[in-house]
């Protein structure tokens, strides 16, 4: 299973998730993400997996919350305006701690907005797009081969943790074509047996139920410090993050997803340049690693936040340091002809190394 | 002398003894009941999944002894559709009310019946959101005074009822579409077997099957119980016409 191919990112989610065992797809077309129901229409009958194209992202949603209530690995993808409608299915997930990968390949908004790469659901990602204060974990790949492989882990993060993962893309990650290597899903020894799913009470003594209404007295605040407690867990085991040349840098650049594949290459030509540039990319944005920004800006007090949107990570980049860094922020908002350069970029390191 | 007594009425094994929450005179318990019985005519409790949704009978879990899983507020038949394809074995029903199935879930009912998805739908229309305290439903008849309609429901604003059991009878997914009401004890025994029909539409892959059960709210209509039994006799049953709108198993 090791020959390279060549293959679009949104391909690559699809693979990855099938081959970490995911059965069930519901969505529903939005471009740029249409290669993602195409592929799963195509491939899950071979699997013996099941593909439905719903009425709407919210009858999508919500089969993905019976599928994953009923103990299936189900997947659902969508862009901008679909997440936004998945919301209210993705709130009642993590409140009634249903596992399931959603993907969100962005495109720039608000409303329709455009279908070019774009990083401005960053907010509505990690913040929780739906109502009542929840978390998702977000996983935000940067490659073709990182659609892949975090497509893969996506899967294992939502059962063991009983909860909604989300899958942070974009028009270009998804719509690119590069390398990918393939390989086996090993499924982790460790993960939790699902002996709360409904299946028919069959031999139990007790029936299960998956839901969110706590309505005894104190039912609902405990629920929520469970859930607290879960997130505080998720923190501590699941934050991952890309770093590069931090030790002796006078400016460190920090980007996540496409973005940073844009600074990946402005960083290199400041390097040409004779400019010490560190680079920290989150792979995770929720959980955010902010210990890395914490002990990075302790020796380097000066980052500078490059984004597809007017400024949204900027803002966990500054809780993190917590004012003991100088943070700058560059980012184009989005839509034709909105994509940097790397040159663009160069020149804001460039201006931001000096002063 | 030893008498032998044999029980002639006794509680459907899949209902608790939880006491439920619902008002006096409101129909939710005596459906809960012929689901129940359904349930247990087929002796299929121990695979038998229930979708519940946002209204009045959302604390079904509290009173059936089944698997259940809680729908957002017009959603159940997409969570159904999630749980019987991981599951096709399992018998799905989805419990929904008038604002839950006709209006906000309206694109979830009519397309899960176009699928043909393997599951029964009981649909309690009384006419009104009860559990949000009395506003306006889809299916609130001409006139009816509501929280939201004060001066009546007026056709050239609010447009007109829904009759849901004809609409789904439409859909070549359908398998089972009909009309009953709880408001006299013969009905009461015509709806079991018309409950008790659709589980079997659905345990035997005949396709979808959708009952409507016309139900009293006399807590939200201001009316006593017998007032609001004597409604769902008239008024109601006048607009929302009793009888089987489609059942694939009886040849034309």
């Amino acid at each position: 299973m090791n020959n390279r191919l060549f293959v679009k990112g949104n391909e690559a989610v699809a693979m990855g998730a099938i081959e970490a065992g995911c059965r069930y797809y519901f969505g529903y077309p939005i471009t740029p993400q249409n290669d993602i129901p195409e592929y799963m229409s195509r491939e899950m009958p071979k699997v013996g997996g099941f593909f439905l194209q719903a009425e709407s992202e919210v009858a999508a949603i919500n089969m993905v919350l019976g599928a994953g209530a009923a103990g299936g690995r189900v997947m659902t993808s969508s862009s901008g305006p679909g997440i936004s409608l998945k919301a209210e299915g993705m709130s009642f997930m993590a409140g009634s701690e249903v596992p399931a990968v959603i993907v969100n390949m962005q495109r720039p908004g608000p409303g329709l907005g455009g279908i070019d790469a774009s990083q401005a659901d960053y907010f509505q990602a990690v913040k929780g797009a739906g109502h009542g204060g929840y978390r998702l974990i977000v996983l935000a790949p940067w490659s073709v081969q990182e659609l892949y492989d975090l497509g893969m882990l996506a899967f294992d993060l939502a059962d063991r943790y009983r909860t909604p993962v989300m899958i942070l893309g974009d028009a270009m990650l998804g719509q690119m074509k590069e390398a990918l290597i393939p390989h086996s899903y090993h499924r982790p020894a460790d993960l939790p047996e699902k002996d709360w799913v409904v299946c028919g009470k069959g031999r139990r003594n007790h029936a299960n139920v998956v839901k969110s209404l706590m309505l005894k007295d104190g039912e609902l605040e405990a629920h929520n410090w469970h859930l607290h407690a879960k997130y505080d867990l998720i923190k501590q085991r699941e934050t991952r993050c890309a770093t590069d040349n931090l030790d002796g840098a006078e400016l460190l650049v920090t980007a996540f997803g496409c973005a940073a594949r844009i600074a990946r290459t402005a960083i290199d030509m400041a390097r040409g340049e004779g400019m010490k540039v560190g680079m920290i990319r989150p792979v995770t944005v929720f959980p955010f690693p902010s210990e890395v920004y914490l002990q990075a800006t302790a020796r380097t007090p000066k980052v500078l936040c490059i984004e597809l949107n007017n400024g949204q990570m900027v803002e966990d980049v500054r809780l993190s340091v917590d004012r003991q860094a100088d943070v700058r922020f560059y980012g184009r908002p989005g839509g034709t002809g909105s994509l940097p350069t790397p040159e663009e970029l160069l020149e804001q390191i460039r201006k931001h190394y000096k002063d | 002398m030893a008498v032998s007594v044999q029980p002639v009425f006794e509680r459907p094994k899949v209902l608790k003894t939880t006491a439920t929450h619902y008002c006096a005179g409101c129909h939710h318990g005596i459906v809960h009941r012929l689901v129940a019985e359904a349930i247990d005519h087929f002796g299929v409790q121990d695979r038998t999944i229930g979708i519940g949704s946002v209204g009045c009978s959302v604390l079904l879990y509290e009173y059936f002894d089944i698997d259940v899983v809680e729908a957002p507020h017009g959603r159940a038949p997409a969570v159904g559709t999630g749980v019987k394809r991981v599951h096709p074995d399992s018998v799905v029903f989805t419990y929904q009310g008038d604002g839950d199935l006709a209006a906000i879930g309206t694109a979830e009912i009519i397309h899960a019946a176009n699928r043909g998805e393997l599951m029964t739908v009981i649909f309690l229309n009384n006419t009104t959101y009860g559990m949000t305290g009395g506003q306006m439903a889809p299916t609130t008849l001409p006139g009816q005074v509501t929280t939201t309609s004060p001066y009546g429901r007026d056709v050239k604003v609010e447009g007109y009822p829904i009759r849901m059991a004809e609409l789904i009878a439409m859909l070549g997914g359908t398998g089972f579409s009909a009309r009953v009401a709880v408001d006299t004890p013969q009905r009461v025994l015509e709806a079991g077997k018309t409950i008790r029909k659709a589980f079997g539409m659905q345990i035997e892959k005949q396709g979808f099957a959708f009952v409507e059960v016309l139900g009293a709210c006399p807590t939200n209509w201001g009316m006593s119980a017998l007032e609001a039994n004597a409604r769902v006799s008239g008024e109601m049953m006048g607009y929302f016409p009793l009888g089987v709108y489609k059942d694939i198993t009886v040849s034309a």
